[in-house]
């Protein structure tokens, strides 16, 4: 065991801390920071500007924050705390430089097992953002960049399933163009990351307010229903709800457009061929592709005024009082018509059954979401400060032998080579993320395995402390925050 | 304490390479030939060794204000600080004014050392030194706030133009100021000149008015070079005569380093403001620059 204290700085009147992590040894005034801006005083103890977050496992959520040696709950003094506490590495600091070690490893027990977390904050400088956007409406064609300020931060990558997805940020935006978009794309990263909205326009394409667990704003408008499907399905799925009720149905979507009565679900329900043809390119019986251009109308296409979309109306099979409905694919936006004398598309006062079937839809839609997972290569060398053996503790992490979580939160470790993972923002705590000008993203990043383990990696076993005496030391400058329900416990594996 | 582990070295993913140690972060572009770029970053890393705890043992030296006769200092990059402060002392200056030009000096000298590297600048932390073979150019960004990196005027460097050193110093930066500059950036023959000499020109730039708040420098840092002197920690809305009277003040001392051949050329900036004065390269303003070399006066590391 070592005394932490010693290794980061020591005492002086006045309060005054000294730092050492380097030979300038600058003397610290309470509320002052050092010289390299990245050590400070905080009320006599030396400490990174954002406090280490410890979460506790509470019971229910939402529990307020305390601080976490308050009077009314005085340290026992038993060897590990009476609630589990895992320590993230948020406001842990780096070391410096990276071979030394970890600025916290951890001893402790779960489930009695005897586990070590090393914990971190990583400089990431391969690191960018997957942003999930549920919405139909045309955000932008592929490949077309994503501008923040004027600078580009990403570009358009698939779309998914009543989705589309963004590529943010990554190494070259960060550190490959002009210093501005450096910056510009690291300011945007890091405030998406502190779950805080902001705008991006894309060029040809819509202009969007982004934020993490939140609806996504199109051109102004928020974005409230994700499409139950594409117009077919929609067909599919509610075909015998409109049975008897209209003569046919079309179902207007940027990927496919379903026509009812053409369509198998209505050929299976013997419905009457209506001689209603839509524009587009004919799939297969029923299913139009590119009936429209993409965009932020009806169904995610260009369309304002659904009738644009009829190309012609068989005057051998259509019939005077022939009932239409249109939907888009949430329910959002529905007219429904009746044919005149003239075969004339005229709009009419929807009947309560086929109201109450378009309100089925919006029903099936799910709250459209923005969702966010950062992603990041910890194979660089952080892992120095882990183990003396980096290629160890790589393989360990790759055969799940290491749980690397971040602030907490579990992460996905991609397949193949070196540590690249991707967490879920909205799991890991508030203000867990920060920059270097380089520019890149900090953020926590702990490993956690058996005891016996982290000594056959070649860990610093030496400098490993114990978990109460680490809140012992450092529980004072620490900010306790409520375990985050959702994520699993982050034991040792096996 | 006396054995310090060396500097950190990695290479930007752009090729640039990154060296700090402590409070000193190097950013060093190379151009040249492939052997010669290989053998530069080596040579730069080199010649940082053993800088930090040098100057650190002589801090109290490099701390003092410059009165009577030089004091003796022993590294290079310690003599060098003194060497480009001493013709300053007129006005109050400790060593220490030259302290991030002149490490970004000394590695420069290493680099340029190495046969082969045609173009080469290092910034350390926004005061830059900078080496250009004939033919050669460089473009740097004038910061109007440094707190505030974006596309300011740029000034178009060339070898012909016999400037060594860029720097910028502002009570927003890294390091206290007495004055009330945003940003005050300073063309000179070398970097630990154009360092000391912006330092001078930014404490130039003042005023007295209940909006600008100072407060006494070892309140703030118990061993800063500035005790009993009072740092500028912010400035709020100032009439507009009284900016162009602190700027006029900021100008005349430039122009008087500029009419004594230890600067090239300075930009001023306040509150939206500027000056500008000295050789034709600051004539470029206004062109947005293709390309920043870290944003001149940029902060130091979070």
């Amino acid at each position: 065991m070592v005394d932490r204290t010693s290794l980061f700085g020591a005492a002086e009147a006045d309060g005054i801390v000294r730092c050492d992590a380097c030979p300038v040894l600058c003397r610290i005034r309470p509320g002052r920071a050092g010289a390299c801006s990245r050590y400070a005083n905080e009320e006599g103890r030396l400490v990174r500007t954002d406090p280490l977050v410890l979460l506790t496992s509470a019971v229910e959520e939402g529990r307020p924050v305390v601080p976490f040696l308050d009077a009314a709950q005085e340290w026992s003094g038993e060897v590990t705390p009476a609630e589990p506490v895992f320590v993230t590495a948020i406001g842990a600091g780096t070391t410096y430089p990276d071979y030394k070690p970890a600025p916290f490893i951890v001893g402790s027990r779960h489930h009695g097992v005897d586990t070590v977390t090393v914990v971190t904050e990583g400089i990431f400088s391969y690191c960018g953002l997957k942003v999930k956007i549920d919405t139909d409406r045309h955000l932008g064609p592929e490949c077309a960049p994503v501008m923040h300020e004027g600078e580009q931060i990403g570009h358009v990558t698939t779309a998914e399933y009543g989705s589309q997805m963004l590529s943010l940020g990554g190494v070259r935006h960060l550190t490959g163009g002009s210093k501005r978009e450096g910056s510009v794309t690291c300011a945007a990263m890091l405030a998406l990351c502190r779950k805080e909205a902001i705008e991006v326009t894309i060029p040809d394409g819509a202009r969007l307010s982004i934020q993490a667990g939140a609806a996504p704003v199109v051109n102004g408008v928020r974005e409230t229903r994700m499409r139950v499907g594409c117009g077919s399905a929609a067909i599919g799925i509610f075909a015998q709800q409109f049975f008897g009720h209209v003569d046919e149905v079309v179902v207007l979507d940027d990927h496919i457009t379903g026509v009812l009565s053409e369509h198998q679900a209505g050929k299976c329900l013997s419905m009457r061929p209506t001689g209603l043809r839509v524009r587009g390119r004919r799939s297969t019986p029923g299913r139009y592709f590119q009936v429209a251009h993409p965009g932020t109308g009806w169904g995610g296409t260009d369309i304002t005024d659904p009738l644009t979309v009829l190309e012609s109306i068989d005057p051998k099979l259509a019939w005077p009082g022939m009932r239409v409905l249109m939907t888009s694919t949430t329910g959002e936006d529905a007219l429904y018509l009746e044919l005149d004398d003239a075969l004339r598309p005229i709009p009419a006062p929807m009947p309560e059954a086929v109201r109450r079937t378009v309100a089925r839809i919006g029903e099936n839609c799910e709250p459209a979401m923005t969702s966010i997972l950062f992603m990041a290569g910890a194979g660089g060398s952080l892992r120095a400060g882990v183990t003396e053996n980096p290629i160890l503790l790589t393989r360990r992490v790759q055969a799940g032998e290491v749980r690397v979580t971040m602030g907490g939160a579990p992460c996905y470790l991609y397949p193949g080579g070196g540590i690249t993972l991707m967490a879920d923002i909205l799991r890991i705590p508030d203000k867990a993320f920060g920059y270097v000008p380089t520019p890149a993203l900090v953020a926590p990043i702990e490993f956690t395995l058996r005891a016996d383990l982290y000594a056959a990696l070649g860990g610093h076993v030496e400098h490993a402390i114990a978990l109460s005496a680490l809140i012992e030391r450092h529980g004072a400058e620490s900010l306790a925050a409520p375990w985050m329900s959702a994520n699993p416990w982050p034991d040792a594996p096996g | 304490m006396t054995d310090w582990p060396p500097p950190q070295r990695c290479l930007l993913p752009d090729g640039r390479l990154h060296l700090s140690d402590g409070p000193i972060d190097l950013v060093i572009g190379l151009e040249g030939t492939r052997p010669a770029i290989q053998s530069a970053r080596e040579a730069a890393f080199r010649a940082l060794c053993g800088v930090l705890p040098a100057l650190a043992a002589e801090l109290p030296l490099l701390r003092s204000p410059l009165l009577g006769r030089p004091p003796e200092a022993k590294h290079p990059v310690a003599c060098r600080m003194v060497e480009a402060c001493w013709p300053l002392r007129a006005s109050f200056i400790t060593p220490m004014a030259a302290v991030a030009g002149a490490v970004a000096e000394h590695v420069l000298a290493a680099i340029a050392a190495v046969p082969g590297v045609s173009a080469a600048h290092v910034n350390n932390g926004g005061d830059i030194a900078v080496h250009l073979t004939p033919g050669a150019s460089l473009r740097v960004g004038l910061a109007e706030r440094p707190d505030r990196p974006g596309l300011g005027p740029v000034a178009h460097l060339r070898a012909e133009d016999g400037v060594g050193g860029v720097a910028t110093s502002g009570w927003r930066g890294r390091s206290f100021s007495l004055g009330i500059a945003d940003a005050v950036t300073v063309l000179a023959p070398r970097a630990a000149e154009a360092d000391a000499a912006a330092t001078l020109i930014a404490n130039a730039v003042n005023a007295e008015h209940p909006a600008i708040l100072r407060r006494p420098a070892e309140e703030l840092d118990p061993d800063t070079d500035l005790a009993g002197q009072g740092v500028t920690v912010a400035v709020g809305d100032l009439p507009a005569p009284l900016l162009e009277a602190a700027l006029d003040a900021g100008l005349r001392q430039a122009e008087l380093l500029l009419a004594r051949g230890q600067i090239r050329g300075a930009f001023l900036s306040l509150g939206g403001r500027m000056r500008v004065t000295g050789t034709a390269e600051i004539a470029t303003l206004g062109a947005p620059a293709a390309f920043l070399p870290e944003g001149a006066g940029r902060a130091g590391r979070e």
